[in-house]
This record gives structure tokens, sequence and C-alpha cells, in this order.
């Protein structure tokens, strides 16, 4: 297993300014794999990068390639290309120099330059776009034209950097795809930062969830959602209602004063406990079938389902349910011994999972996207 | 309609004094340089051209010395300047501003009292056993005061351009395998050329056509294209003819024209073509 480590991060610690952005941070990266950075503005995973790439040297740790500490070694000598976040493309050249760019300082031969961009171009779509000017292209052309220069040195690594940040929806939705064909066409080592979970969790083989400078989950997308580490994680991936219990004993919790059947084990007795349970996992049923009863508060269509917030004795449920339901209502709600997830109680406990303020919610969400357009995330 | 109206009254008192001061001025040259001392047509005057050849070469070669020796200076000061704090620069950009502060002929005359036979330069070389050094009143000093006063010019353009250029493209040529004297050949050179441009038209216009640094630091031994149409203006009651005196001028703004536009093809062609 660790032979196929491509690149390790040992105890890396940086601040800047003052400002402490990683804390004993270790990572490790396999060969060809898709491995995503996912956190909120200001979480490192930018910063994590830059260390990967060589533009910024940690204050302490070690930066591994192959068997090899690099952390002295300068980004124009590192098998590493970034697609930046605002893309960086060199405006006084055309789309043909600006691939051509890292060919030319290799000083490869004429003949293998045009052969290498004719062929960068047609990976990314963009034939017959040689001698296009930079700026007339769109956003999206850019951001192909940024791919294949990266690509056209054969990098060992792909380092992107919310590369799809400044596209719009649809057309994100079919860069993912694409760089997720890319990936696999070339078997290349991709490490993606990005905030939205959703991108996460659609291209990754690999998703690392970051706050506060430190990793609080590694793990496979199904793991992330399935299996959250701790509130954080739980609510920065999807919805969830995570709900103050107790564990009276192996494959039994209690919350909402009930005691309910789960999969979990191995905690002490009557250790106090985060129950997550996902909006989608909770079955409207009638009121007397119900295990909990509630009142709805609101009810918001969102296309596929319905998004209903239901009030269980002052906790606020979400909960997506295709069957419409009043506000004011009351119904019964059941959940599965399976929908039921244990986590053991952390720094974020108490923080997420409660909707009884979820337009505050929104608040910090757009604050996120606010903050990332800075580019230091 | 009465927003269209209410635009051409804002822009009326623009429109005015464009014509009266640059329009009007241009075409009484012209007219000047087409007509006799009697108002009559001609082409004569452009003939007192070949008289002046000389003077003509001197001071382009003069002012293409002085723009050469700016830019060798300013080049590097502001890409050092860009590379620094944010206070550093401001301190810096005062420094380079500060002199501006001071009216141009007394910074001239300020040359004059360093560089006299009994100027501070040759009184400090006395003083410490050497020869003086004859250094008013020749090219070189002319030159050496174009460069003083115009230096500023050439500074600010490039260092505001090289400030403006984007880091992480610096970091994206890294990212490619640039060191960093491939750096600054293939990205920061040619993506400051505007800079130099503007920096050259800046320096070049006023040095190819200045009087008073010439007949300062130049005694009438330097005698500029500058100096002669200013004598056909302000001369002695003998010399002055403003029919010559136009068409030496208009001569000079031709020539001055088409160096710009030649300097706007280059560039234009540098940031087509790329740098391969």
């Amino acid at each position: 297993m660790s032979d196929n480590h491509l690149i390790e991060l040992k105890n890396i610690s940086v601040s800047l300014g003052g400002e402490q952005i990683l804390k004993d941070l270790n990572l490790y990266i396999n060969d060809k794999e898709f491995i995503t950075l996912l956190g909120p503005s200001g979480c490192g995973k930018t910063t994590t990068l830059r260390i990967i790439a060589g533009f910024l040297r940690p204050d302490e740790g070690e930066v591994i390639f192959g068997n090899k500490k690099v952390n002295d070694v300068p980004p124009h000598k590192r098998q590493v290309n970034t697609i930046f976040q605002r893309y960086a493309l060199f405006p006084h050249l055309n789309v043909f120099n600006n691939i051509a760019f890292g060919l030319r300082i290799q000083k490869r031969s004429k003949e293998e330059i045009k052969d290498k961009v004719t062929e960068m171009l047609s990976l990314v779509n963009l034939k017959g776009f040689e001698e296009r000017d930079i700026n007339s292209l769109s956003g999206g052309q850019q951001q192909r034209v940024a791919i294949a220069r990266a690509l056209a040195v054969n990098p060992k690594v792909l380092l992107l950097d919310e590369p799809l940040g400044a596209l719009d929806l649809k057309l994100r939705k079919d860069m993912q795809v694409e760089l997720k064909n890319i990936q696999q066409r070339l078997g290349i080592t991709f490490i993606y930062v990005t905030h939205d979970q959703e991108e996460a969790l659609s291209m990754s083989d690999t998703v690392v969830v970051m706050d506060g400078g430190v990793i609080q989950q590694i793990g496979t997308p199904i793991d992330i959602y399935n299996e959250p580490k701790n509130a954080f994680v739980a609510d920065f991936i999807g919805e969830s209602n995570i709900i103050d219990g107790i564990m009276p004993e192996d494959y039994v919790t209690e919350f909402a004063g009930q005691r309910f059947k789960c999969l979990d084990k191995g905690f002490a007795q009557n250790e106090p406990v985060d129950v997550v349970i996902r909006p989608e996992d909770v079955d409207v049923v009638p009121l007397e079938k119900g295990m909990l009863r509630g009142e709805v508060t609101s009810v918001t269509f969102k296309g596929v389902h319905f998004e209903i917030i239901v009030d269980v004795q002052g906790f606020k449920w979400m909960i997506q349910t295709t069957d419409y339901e009043e506000v004011g209502n009351k119904i019964g709600i059941y959940v599965e011994p399976d929908a039921i997830h244990i986590m053991k109680k952390s720094k974020y406990s108490g923080l997420y999972g409660d909707y009884s303020s979820f337009s505050d919610e929104i608040d910090l969400l757009s604050d996120v996207t606010y903050e990332e357009g800075d580019g230091n995330g | 309609m009465a927003k269209g109206l209410g635009k051409k009254l804002i822009t009326a008192p623009y429109t005015v004094w464009m014509m009266i001061f640059v329009i009007v001025p241009i075409a009484l040259v012209i007219y000047y340089a087409f007509t006799d001392s009697g108002g009559a047509f001609t082409f004569s005057n452009l003939s007192y051209i070949r008289d002046y050849s000389r003077t003509f070469l001197i001071s382009i070669e003069l002012a293409v010395i002085s723009t050469v020796i700016c830019l060798l200076l300013a080049y590097p000061l502001a890409y050092s300047m860009s590379k620094m704090s944010a206070f550093k620069q401001q301190t810096m950009i005062m420094l380079v501003m500060l002199p501006m502060w001071m009216n141009f002929l007394i910074r001239t005359y300020a040359w004059m009292t360093i560089l006299e036979g009994n100027g501070l330069i040759n009184r400090a070389v006395r003083a410490i056993g050497f020869e003086g050094f004859h250094m008013i009143n020749t090219n070189g000093a002319v030159t050496l005061g174009m460069v003083y006063n115009f230096l500023p010019y050439m500074i600010l353009p490039i260092y505001t351009v090289l400030t403006k250029i984007d880091k992480s493209t610096v970091e994206a040529a890294q990212d490619l395998g640039a060191n960093r004297f491939n750096v600054f050949k293939r990205v920061l050179l040619p993506m400051s050329i505007p800079g130099v441009i503007s920096g050259i038209t800046m320096v070049f216009v006023p040095a190819v056509s200045t009087f008073v640094i010439s007949k300062l630091l130049g005694g009438g031994k330097t005698f500029l294209i500058g100096d002669v149409i200013e004598n056909y203006f302000l001369g002695n009651t003998g010399t002055i003819n403003y029919n010559v005196g136009a068409a030496l001028s208009l001569v000079l703004m031709i020539l001055i024209l088409v160096s710009m536009t030649v300097m706007n093809k280059f560039d234009n062609g540098e940031t087509a073509g790329g740098v391969i």
C-alpha cells in the first residue's frame, strides 16, 4: 500500500501573517488518484495545494514526492502543474503559444511542439483555436486552454484550485464530467480543491474534508456521506439533522426522550453522542404510527421533493418527502435503524444540524462563496 | 431632446477649449509654414530644412541616446520597485516624484552650478589633487540634463504596468518550468512592453524638441532644432521669421508622429506575435 504513495505530507504546519493556517497536517496521495480537498473558506485547502506546488514552504513538516523530500525544490523543478483559480493565462500570447509555453522552456523541437499543442487542443475540444487571442475567449474556453497548457508538459500530478468556480452551473456540470474523463484517460493524479461538496462527491476517488487547518475526515465519497466522523462533516456534506443523544448500550440510542435501534456499538455506557439522520432517510407516516410526532412549520418545493421543517419537541428537523404536507399539519416520523448514524461528541457538537435557524445558515453559506473569491481559501 | 442638449452643454467648454488651444494653433502653424512674409502661398519655407539637416540629426541623436539611457536606468529600478513592500514602494514613488515638484528651469540651473568649470564636481576633484574636467557646454551635459529631467516619465509608466501584472501569471510560468530568467524573458518583459512604449514616447518627444536644456547646459555649443525654432520666433529682430519657424515645427511634428506610429506598430507586433 505505502509503495503506491506518490506524495506524502508529514506533520505540515504553516502560519501566514501570525495566523496558523495548517496544523500538523498528514496526508498521502496515491498514484492515479482523484483526490479532493473540500472545506469552507480559510480551511487551508488552497494552502495545502500551494505547498504541493512549491509556491509555499511549510514552517514545519516534510513534503515527500516518491521517496524524496522536496521542501526546498522550487516550483519550476517539480513534476506537478497547476490549474489556477482564475486560469492565469498569458494575455500577451495566443492560444497556441500559451499551450506551447512549457514545451518551449523544455526546448522541444518545433514539430514536437506543434504536434503536442494540436493533440492538447483536441483533448480539450478547442481544435482550430490556435491563433485566437486569449481575451477573445469565453470563461469556459479559457478554462480549457489552462487545462491544455498544464497537461502539455505531461505532469505526473495536476493540481486544480477551484477550477470551475467562475463558470455557470450548466458549464460547470459539463466540465466536471470532462475533467473526470481526462483524468481517467491520461491516468494521472488529480488533486482538486473545492468548497462545493456536490462537486467533490461526484468526481473524487477520495475526499479530504478540512476545517480550521485540520483534516476532519478522509474517505471515499460514499464513506464521507454515510459515515461522517463529526458534526462538521455531517453538516458540510449534504443536509443533516444532528440531535443530542446518548448510547445506553450497544445497538441502542436514546434521543428526543425515546430509545431507537441502531447499528452502532463500542461506546461507553450512556456516553453522550451526536445522532445524524439525513433528511431523505426520514419517513413521514400517519401520526399514530410515528416514532416521534411533530408539527410542520415550513414547506419548500424543490422539484424532485418537498423540503419540510418539522418541529419535534422544540428541535426542528429537516425532512425530504415526495408527499405534500401543509404547514400546521401534525405528522408522525419514522426512521429505520440503518438511517441512524452515531458520532462521538466533538468540538463541533451543537453547532450544526438544527434547522430552527435555517435562514442564518444560508447567510453563512453565501459568506463562504464570497470569501472564496479572494483566492486565499 | 433635453438630455442630448444637456450632454452637449457639458462637453461644450472642452470642445471650445480644444478648438482654441489645439486645433487653432496647429492650423496657424500650417498657415505660416506655407506662406511668405506677405501672406502668399509658398513651399520655399520648407527648403530651409536642408540648412538644418545636421541640427535635426543631432537633436534626434541626443534624444535617442537620452531615451535609451532613461530606459536602461528606469527598467531595473521600476522592476525592483514593483517587488518591494507596499510602504517601500510608496517611499520610492515619492523620491522619484520629488524633483518634479521643483521648477524645471531651477533644476537645470542647478546642474549648471554642478558641472561648471568652478562647479561642485570640479572643486571636489581639485580638492583631492586632480585636474578639473570640462563638462559644461558639451553634448554630454545636454544628454545628462535630458536624462535627469525626463527619467521619472520613463520610470512611472513601466512601474505601473509591472505592478498590474497578476502574480498568478508569474506563478503559472514557474509552474510550467520557467526559472527566474525565463519568467522575466517570457512573461514580465513582454507584458510590460506597453509601459516601455509610453515611457519612450514621454521621454523622446520632449527630448527631441527641448531648447532650454541645450541652451543652459550646452551653452550655444550644442544647438538643437528646438533652439533653431525658438530663434525664429523669439530671436533678434533681424532673425525673426515666423514662416520658417512654423515650417521647421511642422517637420518636427511630422517626424515625431511618424516615430510614434512606428513604435506603436512595434508594440502591436510584439503582443500579437509573442516571444518565440
